[in-house]
């Protein structure tokens, strides 16, 4: 096996230097190679990205805080105190055998808990992605290549969602989206322009990197690609974790296919990419090209068929939906019928609309702000985007927290956003624009009552959010989980 | 110009039979070594951080007999290990020694020396060395241990 080993001792002279002889020393008695690293008081110098790429496992010797522990990223790490690997480096050893081999980290009781190290490098742009996620098994697994996913996307969202809301503040927000730019430059439609760009490559990312934590670099074509299809049949960002999770699952499988001598090189750079895209591609448009598309048109026509309904009744479930999978079928069906309800003359569906539209971002928003610790790093900083997205109604805000937790966040919104709705129709809101978020509350009618049904759905699902995450443990912290062995 | 085993250490600095009633008395013993070897600037100060660097995370011995209290103080004006060694193991911390390495650095940036004291503390990792340690019989034997170990 390969293992990476860093030390790190506060006054950085004697016992990491240590720690680093003993584990090298034990290392290579089992036969496996160790690249270390040894972090003084003057810094440390790194092993290469292809090193920690390679690893089967990190062994961090620690009694102080590991600067820059967001290149661990993905990887099963054993957290041991400096003593313990001076005296008993066989043991630590076997540790990471084990840790490698069940794909999880553990770390000892007392081992330093990294906090500060993760937020405090945020500033590079890559984000610590928790791997002591607490247990063996599929579910933390999956949770990790999510995250990684997701904090690729985050800039993407991030720029993309500020550069639209600033056009719509200063073009309008139906009017820059009826502009094209090309033929017809202003700053605002520039604007819109390259913040929709920016959004278009939401879903593919996502699903490339979901694909690159699977199966490192090789993944990354046929995620990306499998992603722009998801985006093309129409299936949002949950087709687009779909797709990431396949192209995944097909590298990682041939990537076990040992082919000998010249074959075996050309592998990464031409079998994986071809069969890879192939594969998901053709899964992705046969198998879910066209549900997506027959569920999306039912989908319309069944609210359609709910036209003299109960607003309670038509509120909760146009709510629902439009937090469901934001930007995916069922989230557009709703938007379609209210874009066709706009057309003939009914206004208080839009309304509805959009106040669910705009409750998740400023949910998210508002749970980062008060349960800062409950999201990593870079979900933070999404959040206080995510001020501005929601009041623009730009409800791909969301996506990277609801990608990273589908199953805690997405209920959760789903809750706020069917209130916001609710009480928007039975509080007699209309709207006249398609979209526009609080640039277009000039168009809505009893817009008091309306910021106040979006406030009341926004703080429903942000307390949602933080209670079910902070209950059933899905925080994704660093946090040093008790020895497991 | 490169740093050798002289630059850290020398049998002044070297103290077989030390005969103390306690870490702190060890740490003492050996800080006045260093001391008087010219390389404190402020051996107060310098021992005051040993014995800080003591309390913090559980002190400094290992399992295999040996302790490695160090500092890096303004104190110290020049790098540099004393090594003492009792006939029978002391009490340190919740470990015995036997063997024990008093390390000084110099505040600052990491420096050549600091680099020799490094790989002097990875030498100790390996049972041979610890053992040809304990069996050497004077202070020449000793240093002479250490410069083997140390290649530039």
């Amino acid at each position: 096996m390969k293992f990476v080993g860093v030390t790190a001792c506060p006054t950085g002279i004697a016992h990491s230097a240590m720690a680093a002889e003993a584990l090298e020393t034990a290392a290579k008695e089992k036969g496996h190679d160790i690249g270390i690293e040894i972090h003084g008081a003057s810094g440390a110098e790194f092993v290469d990205r292809q090193t920690i790429r390679e690893a089967d496992a990190i062994i961090i010797a620690a009694d102080a805080t590991v600067a820059e522990r967001n290149r661990f990223e993905g990887k099963p790490i054993v957290e041991v105190r400096l003593r313990e690997a001076i005296d008993k480096p066989g043991e630590v050893i076997g540790r990471a055998e084990r840790a490698a081999e069940r794909g999880v980290s553990e770390a000892s009781a007392g081992a330093v808990a990294e906090k500060e190290g993760a937020e405090a490098e945020a500033g590079d742009g890559e984000e610590a992605v928790p791997t002591n996620m607490g247990g063996a098994g599929w579910g933390a697994e999956v949770r990790r290549w999510l995250m990684t996913g997701v904090s690729y996307m985050i800039p993407f969202v991030v720029a993309g969602g500020i550069l639209i809301a600033l056009a719509f503040a200063l073009g309008g927000a139906v009017e820059v989206t009826e502009i094209d730019v090309y033929e017809n430059f202003t700053i605002p439609a520039m604007l819109y322009s390259i913040g929709s760009t920016a959004f278009g490559m939401l879903v593919p990312i996502l699903a490339g990197f979901i694909t690159y934590a699977m199966a490192d670099r090789p993944g990354i074509a046929p995620g990306v690609v499998g992603g722009l299809i998801a985006n093309e049949i129409g299936a949002g960002f949950l087709g687009g974790i779909a797709a990431g999770l396949l192209a995944g699952a097909v590298v990682m499988w041939l990537k076990k296919i040992k082919l000998p001598g010249g074959f075996g090189r050309i592998m990464p750079i031409l079998i994986y990419p071809l069969i890879g895209c192939l594969v998901v591609g053709a899964l992705m448009i046969v198998v879910l090209g066209q549900p997506i598309a027959t569920v999306t048109t039912g989908l319309e026509n069944w609210l359609a068929s709910l036209q003299g309904a109960n607003a309670v009744v038509l509120g909760l479930i146009l709510g629902s939906m439009m937090a469901f999978d934001m930007g995916g079928p069922v989230n557009k069906a709703a938007y379609a019928f209210a874009i066709a309800g706009l057309a003939g003359g009914a206004f208080a569906p839009m309304a509805a609309v959009m106040a669910a539209g705009m409750t998740p971002p400023l949910a998210l928003a508002l749970a980062t702000a008060i349960r800062r610790n409950l999201f990593t790093p870079a979900e933070q900083r999404a959040g206080q985007a995510n001020w501005v997205m929601g009041a623009s109604f730009i409800t791909e805000g969301a996506i990277p927290f609801a990608a990273a937790d589908p199953i805690r966040v997405i209920p959760s919104m789903m809750v706020g956003s069917a209130i916001a709705a609710t009480l928007s129709l039975l509080f007699g809101c209309t709207l006249r624009a398609p979209h526009g978020g609080i640039f277009v509350i000039g168009l809505v009618g009893n817009w008091p009552l309306y910021l106040l049904a979006i406030a009341i759905g926004t703080v429903v699902s942000a307390v949602l959010v933080v209670g079910v995450k902070e209950f059933t443990g899905g925080a994704d912290t660093e946090k040093a989980t008790s020895a497991a062995a | 110009m490169s740093i050798t085993i002289d630059d850290i250490t020398s049998t002044n600095l070297v103290a077989l039979d030390l005969e103390v009633a306690d870490q702190w008395a060890a740490i003492d013993a050996l800080a006045d070594l260093l001391d008087k070897d010219g390389r404190l600037s402020d051996r107060d100060a310098y021992a005051e951080a040993v014995y800080a660097r003591e309390k913090e995370t559980g002190g400094t011995a290992m399992e295999m007999g040996i302790a490695i209290p160090h500092a890096k103080s303004a104190g110290v004006s020049q790098a540099g290990v004393a090594f003492g060694r009792t006939n029978s193991p002391l009490d340190y911390g919740d470990e015995k020694a036997d063997l024990i390495f008093l390390i000084a650095a110099p505040e600052g940036e990491h420096n050549l020396h600091v680099t020799v004291l490094q790989q002097l503390a990875r030498r100790l990792v390996h049972e041979s060395f610890r053992t040809s340690l304990r069996e050497a019989s004077t202070p020449e034997v000793v240093v002479e241990l250490m410069r083997e170990q140390i290649s530039t």
